[in-house]
């Protein structure tokens, strides 16, 4: 179960890489890269998942005496949920900055910009 | 074409190595040092029932503080550089349509409540301050998709905002004078564990940041859906 979560995972990150490496529009781009983000965010849970074990939430099914041996590794859920808010802050700073670009050239093909080019 | 050619050279190599990493993993059959500690002690410690809330308010709250801040930037960058350009002129244009006003009217303020209800049990429940005001933020999105011309109050998403924000800091500051430490949670009783009110100041504290994280998102979307259509 793991495996196949962090196979997806991985398979994401790498759709996503496609999808940045080959297309010319900048806002293809930034939905690649959001791709790529959402693999990494399900590389980290499939990390912390431990087979046979429930979600780290203390209720009437798991106590907090037998919650060592009950739940999985809480630590990667902490991070990615920094990393998906995280995520959507730079997603937004990708997208003002595309408006901006698209203002000043009338065009979103990353061929335009030859400014950094060397 | 030859551009296109290393591309596929470089995924396939980095397929190769996420094929090793797959490969070579085998999940962990305990909890590892940290997990176990967290395990063991948020119960006793600090009262809550959800233990990833307890690692981002209390054990790890000055990395929280930090994610807010940077969150903060992002809205504050978003927000000048979209602000720089024109002034947008209302320009007539096609109503949204029957259905989507009316569901707006009904919708919103039950999309809102959603979202205070999930950042207020954020100990209790898969929840917490990020995903509320995110929810609370989709609600202001579907005002701004029913109403395009809306103009949402800048003034009072900032008071939000920034309030928010001197109490979160207040607050980490009186867990320094009164109990163990910045951000501590105990400057208020612990209580018991599954109660509202309990895991001392974790609800308050996921709250301000549900309502500092919803104003942001807003923010970010009110000067987003502000630019004018070029």
């Amino acid at each position: 179960m793991a495996h196949l979560a962090m196979a997806t995972g991985f398979l994401l990150i790498l759709v996503g890489f496609y999808g940045a490496l080959t297309n010319r529009n900048i806002l293809r781009m930034i939905v690649a890269f959001s791709i790529a983000d959402t693999g990494v965010n399900i590389v980290i849970v499939a990390v912390g998942y431990m087979r046979g074990r429930s979600a780290p939430i203390l209720d009437s099914t798991v106590s907090a005496a037998d919650a060592l041996a009950r739940i999985i590794d809480p630590v990667p859920q902490a991070l990615v949920l920094t990393a998906i808010v995280i995520g959507v802050g730079v997603t937004a700073l990708m997208l003002a900055y595309a408006y901006k670009l698209y203002e000043k050239k009338r065009s979103l093909d990353i061929a335009k910009f030859t400014e950094l080019k060397w | 074409m030859i551009k296109r050619f290393i591309a596929f050279l470089l995924l396939i190599a980095i397929g190769g190595i996420f094929a090793t990493l797959l490969i070579g993993y085998t999940p962990d059959a305990e909890l590892n040092l940290t997990a176990r500690y967290y395990a063991e002690r948020t119960a006793a410690d600090l009262g809550s029932a959800n233990i990833v809330t307890a690692i981002v308010v209390t054990y790890r709250g000055l990395d929280t503080l930090g994610e807010v801040t940077v969150l903060f930037l992002s809205a504050a960058i978003v927000g000048l550089v979209l602000a720089g350009g024109r002034q947008r002129t209302p320009r007539p244009r096609a109503p949204v349509g029957e259905l989507l006003t009316t569901g707006t009217r009904l919708l919103a303020p039950l999309i809102m409540l959603l979202g205070v209800y999930v950042f207020v049990n954020g100990h209790l429940t898969p929840g917490g301050g990020f995903q509320g005001g995110a929810i609370v933020a989709s609600g202001v999105l579907l005002l701004l998709l029913a109403d395009p011309l809306r103009h949402f109050s800048h003034g009072l998403i900032s008071a939000i905002e920034s309030l928010a924000g001197v109490f979160y800091v207040a607050i980490g500051l009186l867990g320094l004078l009164l109990a163990g430490g910045f951000l501590d949670n105990r400057i208020l009783p612990i209580g018991t564990l599954g109660d509202l009110f309990s895991a001392g100041a974790i609800p308050l504290i996921y709250s301000l940041i549900g309502l500092k994280v919803g104003a942001e998102f807003a923010s970010m979307l009110a000067s987003l859906s502000g630019t004018e259509e070029l």
